[in-house]
């Protein structure tokens, strides 16, 4: 029918959009038609293979396939069965985060793990075995999969679990070991919607792990870095905690979008005066309501940037880039410093700049990004060399100090950042299907 | 009240969007179509999101000889009915009903003959109940016909004006105050039936959009709208201009 016709497009960008390449995009509705989706998918890009692609959430090119086949997986999001004394929903691998969310929450049930997005799927939590704000107390989203479906090229389909090898391959597998079909996720209970917040300012890097080691007894935790503050403020921001009420009701709140970003911003809007401002302004605003107990309602205090959409258009035509390092304990603080001051020197970053300790549970996939120590996660809008550069900077720190970066929000690390960073992607690479393949790793496993 | 709804074309994806929200209001859904497997796979769906009950009902909705007595069954078999929707629905390449009559007769069919013997028993059952709304999916195609896809579009021009006569009905002078017929009108959505096009552009709807406005549409009580409803409802807007564009700028559009 259908959805075995692909259609040749160069509309699917990732969510940095740097990259514009024509793909083949298949876009199957049911179950029953994967099998035969897949071949005609194999078939009609010999040598390019195949690539499941989810909503697009991630940054840079792990997630495209250029001159190759997509399978779109977003009208595959139907559930299969929930149990509420388990808490075990099995559902249809594009089954996104934010319907899962709109339809438990009034029930009491919330995800185990969420991104700083509820616009992904299973399978795309899966595939980047994802974390959130709370890995030190819960680790990643793949340690809450109880089961999954996977459909290999030859036709075959899998039914995985924990101890199995192709499981601890496909959970952070990237999409490469086959089309997740659907996922078993242990949901959490809640007794409310509502979170009890609260900020706290930190007047520098050492302010930050102070209050990081001493909020390890609440549920969430992340914190925004003002990343052109220098000198003795270098490393300034604000410190959030939370955790789930235990009253106010049980509400899905799903508001229509206020904002739309209806265009592409233009080269100007992000300079350095501009970010200038806002950090300013925004630390101004935490500090009133610093060491203050809040209560808000789930959706702000997960998902704040959810509330815009396509907000990465603010980034201009080029687009930009996302650059998520984790360090781990030993080097945390002098590989933290020096990256930050590399930033601030550079006057380069944004807005958008994320400071979170990864807590000491495994990551059960063979190659998920986290692991105990610090993560830094910021924006650059692609300004072409000045930016390549001081990513590049940044590299030589991170590999110093035995760091990794994280495959969803990258689109240009080289081969040998990666392969150091993951010593078990040769030992995966057993596991690849191997009809799958994406931009990202045709990049990174080169010798 | 447990509200229940039967839904003819239980495997469209506009229907299923349509559905969940009812799910999520713990009605009875009653599913209507052709492929068991399928349909069995939206009410595992439909019952993990929270309906009452979802029976199934095995049909070939085009080529049914009595509706009126099927929907009886169906209605007994559900314990009664509030909503009937109707969002089965057939779209091929254009080229191919012009290449060949039976596949043109096949598009008319299933989009307005069938279609049309459904929307008359299941009024006639809602009139007759005096409670009920009839809600039937129409198209922007039936607006204005396109060379790119004018068979189709006269189908749901066909069907629009069948239910504007079965709203006109509806809303005579003493008839009874809780029955409601509205066809809604989608434009371009990410459903099945649109698999085989390019969607990265704009002006695509998600399933989630239109089943808002169609479950809205459904409600009795509010008077929502006129008969014809439009989802997103921008295209009304769209449709009227297109529809008043003279012939010779029409022409030369490529849409
Ligand atoms: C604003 C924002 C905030 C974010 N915050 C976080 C965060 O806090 N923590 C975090 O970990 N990540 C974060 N991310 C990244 C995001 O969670 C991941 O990129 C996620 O994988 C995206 O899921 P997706 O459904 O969009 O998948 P896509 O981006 O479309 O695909 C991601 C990968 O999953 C694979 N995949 C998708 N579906 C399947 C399937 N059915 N079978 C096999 N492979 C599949 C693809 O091949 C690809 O390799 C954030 C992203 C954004 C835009
Ligand atoms: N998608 C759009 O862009 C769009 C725009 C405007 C209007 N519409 C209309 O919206 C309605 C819903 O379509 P959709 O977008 O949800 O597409 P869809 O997912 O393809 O649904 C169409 C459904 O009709 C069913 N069907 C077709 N012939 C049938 C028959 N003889 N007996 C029983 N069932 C039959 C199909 O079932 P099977 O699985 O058995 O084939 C299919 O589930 C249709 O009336 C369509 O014309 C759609």
């Amino acid at each position: 029918m259908n959805a075995a016709r692909g259609i040749e497009t160069s509309g699917l960008a990732s969510w940095g959009r740097t990259l514009r390449a024509p793909q083949l995009a298949f876009a199957p509705s049911w179950r029953d038609e994967l099998p035969a989706t897949l071949r005609a998918a194999v078939a009609a890009r010999p040598g390019h293979g195949v690539l499941a692609m989810g909503l697009r959430r991630s940054y840079g090119d792990s997630g495209l396939n250029p001159g190759g086949a997509v399978l779109l997986t977003p009208a595959l999001d139907r559930a299969i069965s929930f149990d509420p004394t388990t808490r075990l929903l099995r559902a249809e691998a594009g089954l996104s985060l934010a319907a899962i969310l709109a339809w438990m929450v009034p029930q009491g049930f919330f995800l185990p793990v969420t991104p700083g997005t509820r616009h992904v799927t299973l399978g795309g939590a899966v595939a980047n075995d994802v974390h959130g704000k709370n890995h030190h107390g819960a680790g990643t989203f793949g340690r809450w999969v109880r089961a999954m479906g996977l459909l290999r090229s030859d036709g075959g389909e899998h039914v995985l679990r924990a101890g199995d090898p192709l499981f601890a391959a496909t959970i952070g597998g990237l999409g490469l070991t086959g089309l997740i079909t659907w996922v078993e996720l242990e949901l959490l209970p809640i007794a409310s919607s509502v979170m009890e917040v609260e900020d706290e300012v930190f007047e520098d890097l050492d302010g930050f792990f102070r209050i990081a080691e001493a909020s390890a007894g609440w549920d969430y935790t992340v914190a925004w870095v003002d990343c052109l503050a220098k000198g003795a403020a270098l490393g300034r921001g604000i410190f959030s905690r939370g955790r789930h009420a235990t009253t106010g009701g049980l509400k899905a709140v799903e508001p229509p979008r206020l904002l739309r970003m209806p265009m592409d911003a233009p080269g100007f809007a992000l300079n350095r005066l501009s970010i200038g401002a806002f950090n300013a302004l925004y630390l101004a605003m935490g500090r009133r309501r610093s060491g203050r107990l809040r209560q808000v309602p789930y959706l702000p205090f997960f998902y704040p940037l959810d509330g815009i959409a396509d907000w990465n258009r603010l980034y201009g035509k080029r687009g930009f880039f996302q650059y998520q390092s984790v360090v781990p304990p030993a080097a945390q603080r002098e590989a933290t410093r020096a990256m930050l001051t590399a930033i601030a020197e550079a006057g380069e970053g944004s807005f958008l700049a994320v400071l979170k300790t990864f807590g000491a549970l495994p990551s059960p996939g063979l190659l998920s990004f986290p692991m105990e120590g610090t993560t830094l996660a910021l924006d650059f809008a692609n300004r072409g060399a000045p930016t390549l550069a001081l990513l590049a900077r940044l590299d030589a720190i991170l590999r110093e100090a035995g760091g990794r970066l994280y495959p969803a929000k990258d689109g240009r690390m080289p081969a040998a950042m990666f392969q150091a960073g993951y010593p078990a992607w040769e030992g995966f690479r057993e596991h690849m299907d191997p009809h799958f393949s994406s931009a990202f790793w045709r990049r990174v496993s080169q010798p | 009240m447990t509200r229940r709804v039967l839904i003819l074309g239980g495997t469209s994806g506009i229907a299923v969007a349509t559905a969940r929200l009812y799910a999520a209001e713990g009605a009875v859904i009653g599913l209507v179509g052709r492929d068991a497997a399928r349909l069995a796979e939206v009410a595992a769906d439909l019952t993990a999101r929270g309906a009452t009950a979802v029976p199934v009902f095995t049909l070939d909705l085009a080529s049914e000889a009595e509706p009126a007595a099927r929907l009886a069954e169906m209605r007994d078999a559900m314990g009664g009915l509030d909503d009937v929707l109707l969002a089965y629905g057939l779209m091929v390449p254009q080229a191919e009903d012009e290449r060949d009559p039976a596949t043109a007769r096949r598009t008319l069919d299933v989009n307005f003959t069938s279609a049309a013997l459904w929307a008359l028993a299941a009024a006639a059952l809602i009139e007759a109940q005096g409670r009920g709304s009839l809600i039937v999916i129409g198209s922007v195609a039936g607006d204005r016909g396109r060379r790119k896809n004018f068979v189709y579009g006269a189908a749901k021009a066909g069907i629009a004006a069948l239910m504007e006569g079965i709203a006109h009905r509806f809303g005579r002078p003493g008839a009874p105050p809780g029955i409601r017929a509205v066809l809604v009108k989608p434009g371009p959505t990410r459903t099945a039936m649109t698999a085989g096009m390019d969607r990265t552009g704009g002006g695509w709807a998600e399933p989630e959009e239109v089943a808002r406005i169609i479950r809205r549409a459904a409600d009795t009580n509010r008077r929502w709208g006129g008969p014809i409803v439009y989802a997103p409802g921008r295209w009304r807007l769209i449709m009227l201009i297109i529809r008043h564009l003279p012939a010779r700028i029409f022409n030369r559009l490529d849409i």
